[in-house]
């Protein structure tokens, strides 16, 4: 015990007396302990931004997409498909599933020849495409029960077809049909792209029930847990066969994933190379300064040092040294990563900003620790060879 | 001199391998008792072998042939942890040039040897070695570093790390060797006091006649070959001073 811990001492008490030797020899081993844990940490929140926006436009991971293969014999309404589609849903304990039907309907007003991109979503919808809003907010299970049916829509449906009305000021919109009918719009979704024409969605429910030749239920999603996502993509298609509807059900594609990992482990390569060439440098001084320090090590065998006692002191030194770099390096890393512009960078802030890769501060860490272990080890080596008397005559 | 000697050195050799292939023999068949707190001081020419037997005394260095009993204890049967672990425990080294580690205080000098021993002394090891700089008189000088003191200051700071730990033997080699006569006076005094007062050996080498002359035997090391002497100490004095005894 007394001897790990004055190892300790010496090898910090070493590092205090030529604290400018070691600052400098530091501070390449910081700084590639800030790039791999920085870089890392960027890493993820890039990828967290990239899977957010894939997201967006696919579902959650993993959410499995099932498209109508067209109507089959004695065709049901789409709220007939709905109901079978979510009997199989709980069937399987899938809590969140979403219908996204395509419809057609005209809106009273507005340019002629304006094209209206229409779906028929489900509150549920907003959850698997972590829907968030410009202004207003998403659908509820409860706007079913409105008499009047509500809407989402973009800016351009309101500026062509409600004046530019903010949505804090209820808007209404008529839509025309059958039996034509008032519209309030509760919600404003960003713009997708440049240019983005007039586009609007309508709780599905309240489509069925207003324009129920004008919908079809022939996208849904299903949000799986992604170790099932394989046995759900076999089993779905089956059961919703046997219930009399024909759905292809499509896995998202992992490419995301694949890159996302290639870029992880280029930028731990070049991060560790950078460690690799500061742990050279340190190697070179601790090599330079142990020759230096020959006749302190003769000393310090009179006083009872054993060669073990003097191998590990050398190699701690190092360690010590290495490791106040390392802590130095994640502690830049994290104030780094912190202060990072994300809404300017992503164009939008996180929906759930991943917290600081401990892993990686830890792989930091660990590569800090172990360069410090090998660059100690030649002049531990080294200083164990010197002869005690030719030490002290030095 | 009674009962197991502290050192006992029996016909003990020290030969070296040269370059060419030839051996130079250093020590011849040394034979030397040295009991707890008694003085000892070896004379001799530079180059004669008295560092050479200092070091195999403090377990530093190893005979050629021959026997060294430690307490009695055979230390050629010793494997090198535990000759290190017997020399932070029973010997305390005072050299000529000092060698105080360069960049510490003194205080973190004398608490150096600490760091190599156990239990209370390396826990305690700021105390003990405040402890043992005040009694060699530099209280006052705990945190001044070597570069800053006087030589014989230095001196008096080794001094203070040879005993922090208690040692049993005092090995002091050319102690005033980097002195004037009068610093150098005073710190074989202070050494004298201070191995009196822990009741442990003092092994002096030195070529000052008159600091030998303070010592309760006196040995002269010549052409590797250790011979009792005795040194009168004003006579001594006299020598070294180039006077008529």
């Amino acid at each position: 015990m007394t001897g790990f811990v004055g190892a300790i001492v010496e090898a910090w008490d070493e590092l205090r007396i030529h604290k400018v030797r070691v600052l400098l020899a530091l501070v390449g081993v910081a700084c590639a302990v800030t790039a791999i844990t920085g870089i890392t940490a960027a890493v993820t929140m890039f990828g967290q931004a990239m899977q957010e926006q894939n997201e967006r436009m696919s579902g959650r991971d993993t959410t499995l997409e099932a498209w109508s293969m067209g109507p089959t014999e004695g065709a049901m309404t789409a709220a007939e498909t709905d109901a079978v589609v979510d009997a199989v849903a709980e069937r399987h304990k899938i809590s969140y599933h979403s219908v996204r039907a395509t419809m057609d309907l005209a809106v009273h007003g507005g340019d002629s020849g304006t094209y209206v991109d229409w779906s028929a979503v489900d509150a549920d919808s907003g959850t698997i495409t972590r829907q968030d809003l410009d202004a207003g907010r998403w659908f509820t299970e409860s706007d079913a029960e409105r008499l009047a049916p509500v809407l989402v829509v973009n800016q351009a449906f309101l500026d062509a077809y409600a004046g530019g009305a903010p949505v804090t000021t209820h808007p209404k919109v008529v839509l025309e049909g059958e039996s034509p009918v008032a519209a309030t719009v509760i919600g404003v979704v960003p713009v997708q792209w440049n240019d983005e024409g007039p586009r609007a969605m309508m709780l599905f429910d309240q489509a069925v029930r207003w324009f129920p030749d004008r919908v079809m239920a022939d996208n849904y999603r299903f949000w799986v847990p992604p170790e099932l996502a394989d046995r759900f993509a076999e089993v779905l298609p089956r059961d919703l066969a046997a219930a009399g509807v024909r759905f292809e059900v499509q896995q998202p594609m992992a490419d995301a994933v694949v890159i996302d990992r290639v870029l992880q482990y280029l930028v731990l390569g070049v991060g560790g190379f950078a460690l690799l060439l500061g742990g050279l440098g340190l190697l070179n001084i601790a090599l330079v300064t142990v020759r230096y320090r020959i006749r302190e090590i003769g000393i310090r065998r009179s006083f009872g040092a054993t060669s073990g006692r003097v191998f590990f002191g050398v190699l701690m030194e190092s360690v010590v040294a290495t490791t106040v770099a390392g802590v130095v390096g994640v502690v830049i890393a994290v104030a780094v990563i912190k202060n990072i512009p994300i809404d300017r960078i992503f164009g939008r802030p996180l929906d759930d900003l991943p917290g600081f890769p401990f892993d990686a501060a830890l792989v930091g860490m660990a590569c800090a620790v172990g360069i410090g272990a090998l660059a100690g080890l030649i002049p531990a080596i080294y200083a164990v060879r010197v002869k005690v008397i030719d030490a002290i005559r030095y | 001199m009674t009962g197991i000697p502290l050192v006992d050195l029996q016909g003990v050799t020290r030969h070296v391998e040269l370059p060419d292939g030839s051996t130079l023999e250093i020590l011849r068949g040394v034979d030397l008792t040295v009991g707890p707190g008694e003085h000892v001081a070896i004379v001799g020419r530079s180059g004669t072998g008295k560092s050479t037997l200092l070091n195999i005394l403090g377990l530093l260095d190893s005979p050629t042939s021959g026997e060294y009993l430690l307490e009695g204890e055979p230390v050629g049967r010793l494997r090198s942890r535990a000759l290190a672990r017997r020399r932070g425990d029973d010997f305390g080294f005072v050299f000529q040039q000092f060698n105080l580690l360069q960049g510490r205080t003194a205080l973190e000098n004398v608490a150096a040897p600490l760091l190599y021993a156990r239990g209370r002394q390396f826990w305690n090891r700021t105390r003990l070695a405040s402890q043992s700089l005040e009694r060699v008189g530099l209280g006052e000088r705990l945190d001044t570093r070597p570069e800053k003191l006087s030589g014989g200051e230095q001196q008096r700071v080794a001094i203070a790390r040879a005993l922090v730990r208690g040692p049993r033997v005092i090995l002091a080699d050319e102690p005033t060797g980097a002195l004037d006569v009068e610093t150098g006076q005073a710190i074989m005094t202070l050494l004298d006091d201070a191995a009196s007062e822990t009741g442990a050996a003092l092994v002096t080498i030195t070529h000052d006649l008159a600091i030998a002359a303070r010592a309760d035997r006196q040995f002269r090391l010549a052409d590797g070959v250790l011979v009792p002497i005795h040194l009168d100490a004003p006579a001594a004095v006299a020598e070294t001073a180039g006077l008529p005894a």
